[in-house]
């Protein structure tokens, strides 16, 4: 298969990211002679249990985190369920959980079958959001309790790029003996997170948000927290999640962290200001634009903006047609009938819901590229607007 | 991503007779902003009773503006007589197929035809009369049922896929389960219904009668053999509170008991989805 990966122009990278080659290339040999397991006895395995120690150190570098508090897993769903689960079978006799209406589906899906899955009834508390996509900080101190058993609150929105106060909320919750979970998935690589300075049990991340292979995922657990494993099984990751390891994976995603040490400054200078070039462009060409989240506490790398009056898939496709890879909140790019919850928890008008588009950077993005997009929407969200009914010239 | 025909994508980028037609003989406005698609279609119309012009404007996705766009191709040139025989299926095939989660597209595109008709005939549909069932997309009971006799609908997730009704909050699945039996029933195809699981429905009076006579009837005789007893302290929603007395209280087996004993006993008596706990 050939995907002609030179004439798009990607920027969906809060979807998933270019596996770096600098990865692809470290992982190779585990792809094809070092095919031993890690927990052999001989040598030619042994080897490769070494290689499984120093990817899990660079992990761990990455956050500030001790090696042995680096769990490996196979998404950023299964580290969610893992940390949230976990949590709730600590603490049997605790029946609330404090999270937010805008969790990414690992979390809140999982949240609205707690009941089902552990056959206890439990209290749910979804954060509210302001309209720039925000929290109330007075809002989530009054819902922690003495039942609360986790607090699970992402680091930063997948479809906004809205960044929340984790490390005054995992503070708030430690105070009061609670654990705390965050999704960081979107946050890694591109935030700076130092786990000796936070109060965080858990840190859920995925490998394919950072140039790394899909497949692989980490759950970072503080040492000294309670925990129930999710897998039952072997001995692996020290009887923390069983399953041979995936090898060739887990170098990778070593080597990813390692690469996104270097390259976040990268993130936050040269991407960051393609993002606010695109953005400010589209806002300035394009009547009736406007920006979902807040304007600063965002990833430097994302931007979502709705077209009032036109419908996300309708973008997307005409936005294929050049070559361009994009993300919508509209009912119909999900296959629900309803548009992101996200965008709905902020309020956002149905008329811009609908319309909503999500670029999401990565340090692979060029200027020219940039351009080429600024060139296009204005024409593509021209045309679809003489289609519209709502659509009246100004 | 969709997997959209080619003639899917040509209407759609590059849509015939977009519009609004001036002084149009029938106008049909359908959808609306909050439900993610809307079409308003303008006919011009002959004395002899012939489409002469169609015009569509669109707000929606890909397949609703090819929906649209086919549609005023199909209807130039008929007879309003022939026109309004147009049901959704021929709008979707005309498309060569739409994904099964878009035929709702196509139903948007039959709407607004009819719409426009009864307008040129200045009448008003029935459809606008039914009782809206769902309230998220405002689709009424007889959308409902004409949809599933029109597409010889199975399941209330065809009913969303062609009509959206149910697809917002849920809280219309039973009222459309019910829409489904009986508009099958009326064409004779009753016996085709897909059966779903339908737990059985008991207020929570008729639970705590039921749970006490199990309990008395299956467990208690049981637990009292060995100094123990068991009180029901309160029912909510699946929610079965008990409370283990005497023997109980102190016994280490007392949650393996209660699980698989009393929860196992009570689910197959009473209700299905029975969790018991302790209170």
């Amino acid at each position: 298969m050939n995907c002609n990966e030179k004439n798009v122009i990607y920027m969906d990278n809060n979807a998933t990211t270019k596996v770096a080659p600098e990865v692809v290339e470290a992982m190779m040999p585990f792809l094809t002679g070092c095919y031993g397991n890690p927990s052999s006895m001989h040598n030619f395995g042994g080897q490769v249990g070494r290689c499984v120690t120093e990817a899990r150190e660079k992990v761990a570098a990455l956050i500030g985190a001790v090696s042995d508090e680096i769990v490996f897993t196979s998404c950023g769903t299964e580290s969610d369920s893992t940390a949230i689960l976990s949590a709730l079978q600590a603490f049997p006799e605790k029946r609330h959980i404090v999270t937010t209406r805008v969790e990414h589906p690992a979390v809140k899906h999982l949240c609205e079958n707690l009941d089902r899955l552990t056959g206890h009834k439990h209290r749910i508390t979804k954060l509210k959001v302001a309209s720039d996509g925000t929290l109330d900080l007075a809002e989530y101190e009054k819902a922690l309790s003495e039942d609360t058993a986790i607090v699970s609150v992402m680091w930063a929105n997948n479809e906004t790029g809205v960044i929340f106060p984790i490390a005054e909320m995992a503070r708030m919750a430690k105070e009061r003996n609670i654990l705390f979970h965050t999704d960081a998935v979107q946050a890694v690589g591109k935030v700076p997170i130092d786990m000796r300075e936070l109060e965080i049990d858990f840190l859920s991340m995925s490998g394919h948000k950072l140039h790394a292979p899909k497949g692989i995922g980490i759950l970072y657990v503080r040492r000294g927290t309670p925990f129930v494993p999710f897998l039952a099984g072997g001995h692996q990751e020290k009887g923390r999640r069983g399953g041979t390891e995936n090898v060739a994976s887990i170098v990778g995603l070593g080597r990813a962290c390692e690469l996104a040490a270097e390259t976040i400054e990268v993130e936050n200078t040269r991407v960051k200001k393609l993002r606010d070039k695109l953005e400010e462009g589209l806002l300035a060409s394009i009547p009736k634009s406007m920006l979902n989240g807040h304007k600063t506490a965002r990833l430097p790398n994302t931007t979502n903006i709705s077209f009032e009056y036109v419908e996300g898939e309708a973008i997307l496709l005409h936005m294929n047609e050049h070559n361009i890879c994009a993300s919508s909140g509209s009912a119909c790019t999900s296959g629900s009938l309803e548009p992101s919850h996200v965008l709905r928890a902020m309020g956002v008008p149905f008329t811009a819901a609908h319309g909503s588009i999500r670029f999401s950077l990565s340090m692979y993005n060029t200027e020219e590229e940039v351009d080429v997009i600024l060139e296009k929407m204005p024409g593509i969200i021209a045309l679809l607007r003489q289609l519209s009914p709502f659509w009246k010239e100004e | 991503m969709w997997e959209y025909t080619d003639k899917v994508q040509q209407h759609f980028l590059n849509p015939l007779n977009v519009g609004e037609i001036d002084k149009a003989d029938g106008t049909g406005d359908v959808g609306s902003l909050a439900c993610g698609d809307a079409l308003k279609l303008t006919l011009k119309i002959n004395e002899e009773e012939i489409i002469t012009d169609a015009k569509f404007k669109t707000f929606g996705c890909a397949s609703a503006i090819a929906s649209s766009s086919v549609l005023t191709e199909m209807v130039k040139g008929m007879t309003v007589d022939d026109a309004e025989k147009i049901t959704n299926e021929d709008i979707a095939e005309a498309l060569g197929g739409l994904p099964k989660e878009k035929m709702h597209c196509s139903v948007m595109g039959r709407e607004a035809l009819e719409a426009a008709i009864a307008d040129y005939r200045g009448i008003t549909l029935p459809m606008a009369e039914g009782d809206v069932v769902c309230e998220c997309f405002g689709v009424t009971d007889l959308e409902v049922i004409r949809t599933v006799k029109e597409s010889d609908l199975k399941s209330v997730e065809e009913i969303t896929n062609f009509t959206k009704a149910g697809g917002g909050c849920g809280k219309c699945e039973d009222k459309l389960r019910d829409l489904l039996a009986e508009a099958r029933a009326d064409k004779g195809l009753a016996e085709l219904v897909i059966p779903v699981e339908k737990p059985l429905k008991m207020t929570v009076l008729q639970k705590i009668k039921k749970i006490e006579e199990v309990l008395e009837r299956e467990v208690r005789p049981a637990l009292r053999k060995d100094g123990g007893d068991i009180e029901l302290i309160d029912v909510d929603g699946d929610f079965v509170m008990v409370s283990l007395r005497g023997a109980c209280t102190s016994c280490s087996k007392s949650q393996t008991t209660l699980k698989e004993h009393v929860e196992k006993k009570l689910r197959e008596q009473v209700l299905e989805t029975l969790i018991v706990e302790e209170a």
